[in-house]
């Protein structure tokens, strides 16, 4: 059975190591710090989730959108546990278009928590646009979306550096060491200091970039916690279940030929044999 | 079916039966008699009728909150994800179980190469089995082109695209798939209705595999053929349901533990980006399960070509029954097939490294290898030793003691001989 499971897992291997193996970029060794979330009891570590928000708030939401969250998200289990009220206060910092009101007139109102994050930018073209030629992507799944993962965001963030000799950058392009190509055109986003945690956290680049990293990993994936917590109960329910199936299909199979009675004749022969032979004791021969 | 005639206990039980013979089905169903030497490389038939069922009903849960339009397709995605109550589980599941079905389909194939289980009399299981895997390709081709992501949109681009290759009417075909002048709308929404569709078609082609299975009965890792209602078979209840469970759970645990703890592994980044016409991903690949064919197709240097040996690759299975002539069916006994069938599989994997990989350099000249030899093994090798290979002696049952450990025999033999110091062969 063991023997088995080796195989299958082996199996499994062999194809995922071949097919992890067509990104070019997957190359780069990415910068790398202690995630909360890795592993089959990770969590999101809430301050650092609720710092996470405060950094996209005032330093990318005024380019990138997170389309797919909703502000209710901000307060609910598994996220960064904002209070309803202050979740709600939120929500109510961002006007929004609604309407049409009766009189057919589209109308401005400040966002509750049912809507989704406003964007910065009406549409794709707009947002590019205004950045260059070059669109700053959605990060609502941003976090699936790059190979590498968190690990890749934290370093890219972290990866801004003069450019080697021998690489020529227009205007409006910088030099990062993570960026497929190298080239980018978002700027350094983060510095030290650049934003204030009211929970007394070093505003390190560092810092920051974790924190935001974070909090993207769980826009990306907000029931990751949950998704967690029931593998793991899934997975010891399966394991006891398979052990007791084991069990019970060796307790059925038992029904089936006991002893091999022809063994047994053969065996009888066999001592009948060496008794006329020797005339001695053959459990010797055993 | 040399079994006797079954007749249900009760009045009414039989007023129906003989109206509608079901019990008559389910007591042979029950009793269908397997050979008791089958391991576990047979469980996997089960296993692949749990992947088709789970599929279909996490399918049509997700269905019912999908939007099969480009402009709505991927933010439905993600409203599954994040809004639907354990959205998050049943895409995952999907998602995953393609992989797994995939994983269990090629395990299947694979089992049924080593153990010859394609000869006759079982070529029409093999050539349906083959139909089965046809059609869950097409779907889970059209099903990865759903999410509307860049990888969908890209890899619908390139297979459909392959049928431009056609000559005269390659241009009309294409057009006529796509609904339009490029993959857009119409395509997503007819690939969304025949994605629903063709589970259908396999639980039906799955129904037919079991039907052609049970008139001979099962192959068996000896290969020769078992005594029905001897003591060489048991009843498939409880025995088989039995061992079955034992697999389908031990697959279960690692299916989940890739849903929980690594949902994204097997999938492609890029298909979390959504679609974009104007922006070409750096390398389209396709999902893992195809990435064999894909290396078949770019290893031909023309576009035509290369479509020909891809579908080639697939119909040459077709005709295995008939091009590998030995009578042996286990490679147990086959001593050269036996390492046919090794380098076969590692061909076949070493394809799917180099579908990942882009075409040019050492990889380029490797899927050409590959290829060649793929079509070797089938086409020239296997008629080959099927007429020259001598083949190991067959042992006369299944349970004939030749194939067991040293028995008591041969011990008392070897402790004679030690005694004795003599050939003790007269014994016997």
């Amino acid at each position: 059975m063991l023997v088995l499971l080796n195989r299958i897992i082996l199996i499994i291997y062999i194809v995922l190591s071949g097919f992890s193996a067509h990104s070019e970029e997957s190359n780069v060794k990415y910068k790398k710090t202690d995630w909360t979330f890795d592993g089959i009891f990770g969590t999101f570590d809430r301050a650092s989730l609720q710092r996470g928000y405060q950094v996209y708030n005032e330093v990318c939401s005024g380019c990138h959108s997170i389309q797919h969250l909703s502000y209710r998200n901000l307060s609910e289990a598994g996220g960064p546990e904002f209070t309803i009220e202050e979740a709600k206060a939120i929500a109510s910092q961002f006007e929004i278009e609604d309407g049409p009101n009766s009189d057919g007139e589209m109308f401005m109102r400040p966002a509750r928590l049912s809507d989704k994050f406003v964007k910065p930018y009406p549409n794709i073209e707009s947002s590019t646009a205004a950045n260059g030629g070059a669109y700053p992507p959605d990060m609502s799944v941003l976090a699936k979306a790059r190979s590498g993962g968190a690990n890749y965001i934290y370093s890219l963030l972290l990866g801004y550096d003069e450019s080697p000799e021998g690489v020529e950058l227009d205007d409006g392009v910088y030099y990062n060491a993570y960026m497929p190509g190298n080239k980018i055109k978002m700027s350094s986003p983060l510095s030290d200091g650049i934003v204030e945690y009211s929970d007394g956290t070093k505003v390190t680049m560092e810092q920051v970039a974790k924190d935001v990293t974070t909090f993207l990993v769980w826009a990306s994936e907000p029931h990751l916690e949950s998704q967690h917590k029931m593998g793991f109960k899934v997975i010891i329910y399966l394991i006891i279940l398979f052990i007791l199936v084991y069990m019970s299909k060796q307790k059925v199979w038992s029904n089936l030929n006991p002893k091999k009675p022809e063994e047994e004749e053969t065996f009888d022969v066999v001592e009948r044999v060496i008794t006329e032979y020797e005339g001695e004791d053959p459990k010797t021969f055993k | 079916m040399s079994e006797e005639k079954y007749i249900p206990k009760s009045k009414l039980a039989q007023w129906l039966d003989t109206r509608l013979p079901l019990l008559t089905l389910s007591h042979h169903l029950t009793s269908y008699p397997t050979p008791k030497n089958l391991n576990y490389w047979w469980t996997f038939g089960g296993i692949l009728t749990f992947c088709l069922i789970t599929q279909i009903i996490t399918g049509l849960v997700l269905a019912m909150h999908y939007v099969a339009h480009v402009d709505h397709a991927f933010e439905s995605i993600e409203h599954i994800m994040r809004n639907v109550n354990y959205g998050w589980l049943i895409r995952y599941i999907h998602a995953n179980g393609a992989s797994m079905f995939f994983l269990a389909v090629y395990i299947h194939i694979f089992r049924s190469l080593f153990y010859g289980s394609y000869k006759s009399p079982r070529e029409v299981i093999w050539i349906i089995g083959l139909l089965i895997y046809i059609l869950m390709m097409a779907t889970a081709f059209m099903g990865y082109v759903l999410p509307w992501g860049q990888m969908s949109f890209w890899g619908a681009t390139v297979i459909t695209n392959l049928f431009s290759a056609i000559p005269i009417i390659g241009e009309s075909v294409t057009t006529w798939l796509w609904g339009g002048y490029s993959v857009d709308n119409p395509t997503l929404n007819r690939f969304y209705s025949l994605h629903y569709l063709f589970p259908f078609l396999i639980f039906g082609l799955v129904v037919l595999h079991i039907w052609a299975l049970h008139v001979p009965g099962n192959n068996n890792p000896i290969g020769i053929e078992v005594k029905k209602n001897s003591n060489e078979t048991i009843p498939f209840h409880p025995y088989m349901v039995m061992k079955d469970l034992i697999a389908l759970l031990a697959f279960i645990i690692i299916f989940l533990w890739f849903v929980f703890f690594a949902p994204n592994v097997l999938g492609h980044p890029d298909n979390y980006i959504e679609a974009n016409p104007l922006v070409t991903p750096a390398h389209i690949v396709p999902e893992w399960y195809l990435l064999p064919f894909y290396a078949i197709l770019r290893a031909i240097p023309s576009k035509l070509g290369g479509v020909i040996f891809m579908f080639a690759a697939i119909f040459v299975l077709m005709f295995l029954p008939w091009l590998d002539k030995s009578k042996v069916r286990s490679a147990t006994f086959r001593p050269i097939y036996k390492k046919l069938f090794w380098i076969l599989l590692f061909t076949v994997l070493m394809l799917g490294y180099l579908g990942a990989k882009p075409p040019e350099g050492i990889y380029l000249f490797l899927s050409r290898l590959g290829t060649a030899y793929y079509f070797i093994h089938f086409l020239i090798l296997l008629p080959l030793i099927g007429r020259y290979e001598k083949t190991d002696p067959l042992p006369q049952s299944i349970s004939d003691p030749v194939l067991e450990k040293p028995g008591i025999i041969d011990k008392f033999k070897k402790a004679a001989a030690q005694y004795e110091g003599e050939n003790v062969g007269s014994f016997k």
